[in-house]
């Protein structure tokens, strides 16, 4: 196995596609439109998405390292990062089971309504943040349905814990099912069908049948579920109450910074978050290589053929 | 597959459906049925009185004139960097195109301060545009900046696969008949790209609407002119006005139903058009 993957490494330079089009005459530009559709597009990507990122470094270290250093041993901040790190510890692993038995019901099986059930489970993606705040307070606060009954027990949802890590699974919600989905689907279930015939039980069938053929897919869809989960900013915000070293995660941090006049401090905490993207940017670009590295190998090699 | 419906070899299915099920409706399915029922405590009068009063109204004119203005911005901007990432080969492709995903991965509270910083009357770009008399930040050209940011992946992740696949041989035959580049990319390219790129559109427009992380910093939420409609769901939590926040919430709702339906719609045309050509 090892040895496969380093050759895929190795035995592919990654023989850039585009040679394949570049080469030929009829599916190339001339020279200036091809250097003026270059310029465009690579001028709108470093103003529109390079020139933030590099802002958002360079604030945060305006004013020296020992400002930087400070903003993010505050207590406050410490806190903020506890907090965050709680919120995408439970609601993570909640949406990668919830992401899984999804899958399985959905790929392996045939039923009626499927289609839309697909379409439910992606609800959470285009709904508002600043909904996904609202419906918890309807549901939670203090006006909410069971707010008098919260009240009564001294359960505390709203402006609280809990509902931070409420209003984290749902806009969380989709992202490990919607991975897991179309992957499971392709891969049909003859195999898991032989393994069960072959003796196996459920469980073994999925930890020893399934999930090595998911695994990268999996992986893939948690990074971005903790990706969103830590980053989270409208529907956390409606839910926190704002209440500092309390209910404060890292992207609210930010915010009361920034509000305060703290520009440097909050570019130093935003900077944590920042990195935090880079590097679920680069898993996923390592990760989409792993899964994808047979394909384009064989890619590579119809091209040499033809 | 007949023969599985009625003869199941698999284990799990009621297990794993009836979680699925049970698990959407508590986190899903109720909540947002929520929000509906709370709207039904407003009359209709009153229900339209708050989702017609000028400033609300001034709200969803930004929300969806910007969120339209920036899906386009990044329809043409995103098809050419697809189009750059499929086509060309450059130093640092990989680099750009792993970057692609920033709006993604990068929190949208990080992207608004930063974006703030950039276009502010001091920043490093707003201090060139401001002696030529454009302001950007805190004002709407700022809400469209910060919701092109947004926007971009969407464009670009479902362009990027659909030109990948494309096959060069129609290229090819065209070519051979005699067609200029241009009549190629016309006549045969764009209209196989045409549902990638109306569904990237219209994701684009969809999280564009309902944004709020990265907007609020930059516009200045300034009433009749800066104010986004999400926005103002939480200027009526902020006032206790829970059945107002309710109304225009249900009205945000309605409206990402209905782009999800022709999302759906499109995303299957793009199946359909890409299958049959392939």
């Amino acid at each position: 196995m090892s040895a496969a993957t380093t050759l895929n490494w190795t035995a592919a330079p990654r023989g850039d596609a585009a040679v394949r089009y570049e080469s030929r005459e009829a599916t190339r530009e001339v020279p200036w439109v091809k250097w003026t559709i270059l310029g465009i597009s690579l001028t709108f990507f470093a103003v529109f998405l390079l020139l933030p990122l590099v802002a958002v470094f360079v604030e945060a270290l305006r004013k020296g390292w020992e400002t930087y250093w400070s903003a993010l041993i505050h207590e406050d901040a410490l806190w903020a990062i506890k907090l965050t790190l709680t919120a995408a510890a439970i609601s993570v692993p909640l949406n990668l089971v919830f992401g899984v038995c999804a899958a399985w019901a959905i790929a392996k099986f045939e039923f009626r309504g499927k289609h839309l059930l697909i379409t439910l489970i992606d609800l959470p993606f285009s709904v508002s943040p600043v909904i996904a705040g609202l419906i918890y307070v309807l549901i939670f606060g203090a006006q909410g349905w069971l707010g008098p009954w919260l009240a009564e027990h001294d359960i505390r949802i709203i402006f609280a814990v809990p509902g931070i890590v409420l209003a984290t699974v749902f806009v969380t919600f989709p992202f490990v099912a919607r991975e897991l989905i179309p992957l499971m689907q392709a891969q049909g279930r003859e195999e898991e069908e032989a393994a069960i015939v072959l003796g196996a039980n459920g469980w073994q069938t999925f930890w020893y049948v399934t999930l090595p053929n998911i695994k990268w897919g999996l992986l893939y869809g948690v990074i971005l579920c903790n990706a969103r989960a830590m980053g989270e900013f409208g529907a956390v915000s409606v839910v926190s109450g704002h209440i500092r070293g309390q209910t404060n995660t890292l992207p609210l941090h930010v915010e009361i910074l920034y509000n305060e006049y703290q520009f440097a401090a909050a570019f130093a905490v935003a900077s944590l978050l920042a990195l935090l993207a880079l590097v679920t940017l680069a898993v996923k670009t390592w990760v989409e290589h792993r899964a994808s590295g047979g394909s384009q190998s064989r890619e590579a090699h119809q091209d040499a053929a033809s | 597959m007949s023969a599985s419906r009625t003869f199941r070899v698999l284990p799990g299915f009621h297990l794993t459906l009836g979680y699925t099920l049970a698990y959407l409706s508590l986190i899903v399915l109720l909540p947002l049925a929520a929000v509906f029922l709370k709207s039904a405590s407003l009359s209709a009068a009153e229900f339209w009185h708050v989702i017609s009063a000028p400033r609300v109204v001034a709200t969803y004119r930004l929300s969806f004139g910007v969120s339209l203005a920036a899906a386009a911005i990044n329809a043409v901007f995103g098809l050419m960097l697809a189009w750059s990432l499929v086509r060309y080969s450059f130093p640092g492709k990989r680099f750009v195109d792993a970057l692609i995903d920033l709006p993604f991965a990068l929190p949208t509270a990080v992207a608004g301060i930063a974006l703030t910083a950039l276009y502010a009357k001091n920043g490093w770009i707003g201090q060139y545009l401001e002696p030529q008399g454009i302001q950007v930040a805190f004002k709407p050209l700022g809400v469209l900046v910060a919701l092109v940011f947004i926007g971009l992946p969407f464009v670009v992740r479902t362009v990027q696969p659909v030109l990948e696949d494309l096959d060069t041989e129609l290229e090819e035959a065209a070519a051979s008949l005699g067609a200029q580049r241009w009549q190629i990319f016309r006549h045969v390219i764009l209209p196989v790209l045409l549902p990638a790129l109306l569904t990237g559109f219209a994701l684009a427009f969809a999280r564009a609407v309902g944004e709020y992380g990265s907007v609020i910093f930059i516009a200045g939420n300034i009433p009749m002119v800066s104010e986004i409609t999400p926005l103002m769901i939480i200027t009526k939590l902020e006032q206790y006005d829970y059945a107002g926040a309710t109304a225009i919430a249900v009205v945000m709702l309605v409206l990402s139903f209905l782009l999800l339906l022709l999302i759906n719609g499109l995303q299957a045309w793009t199946a359909k058009r890409t299958g049959r050509d392939r």
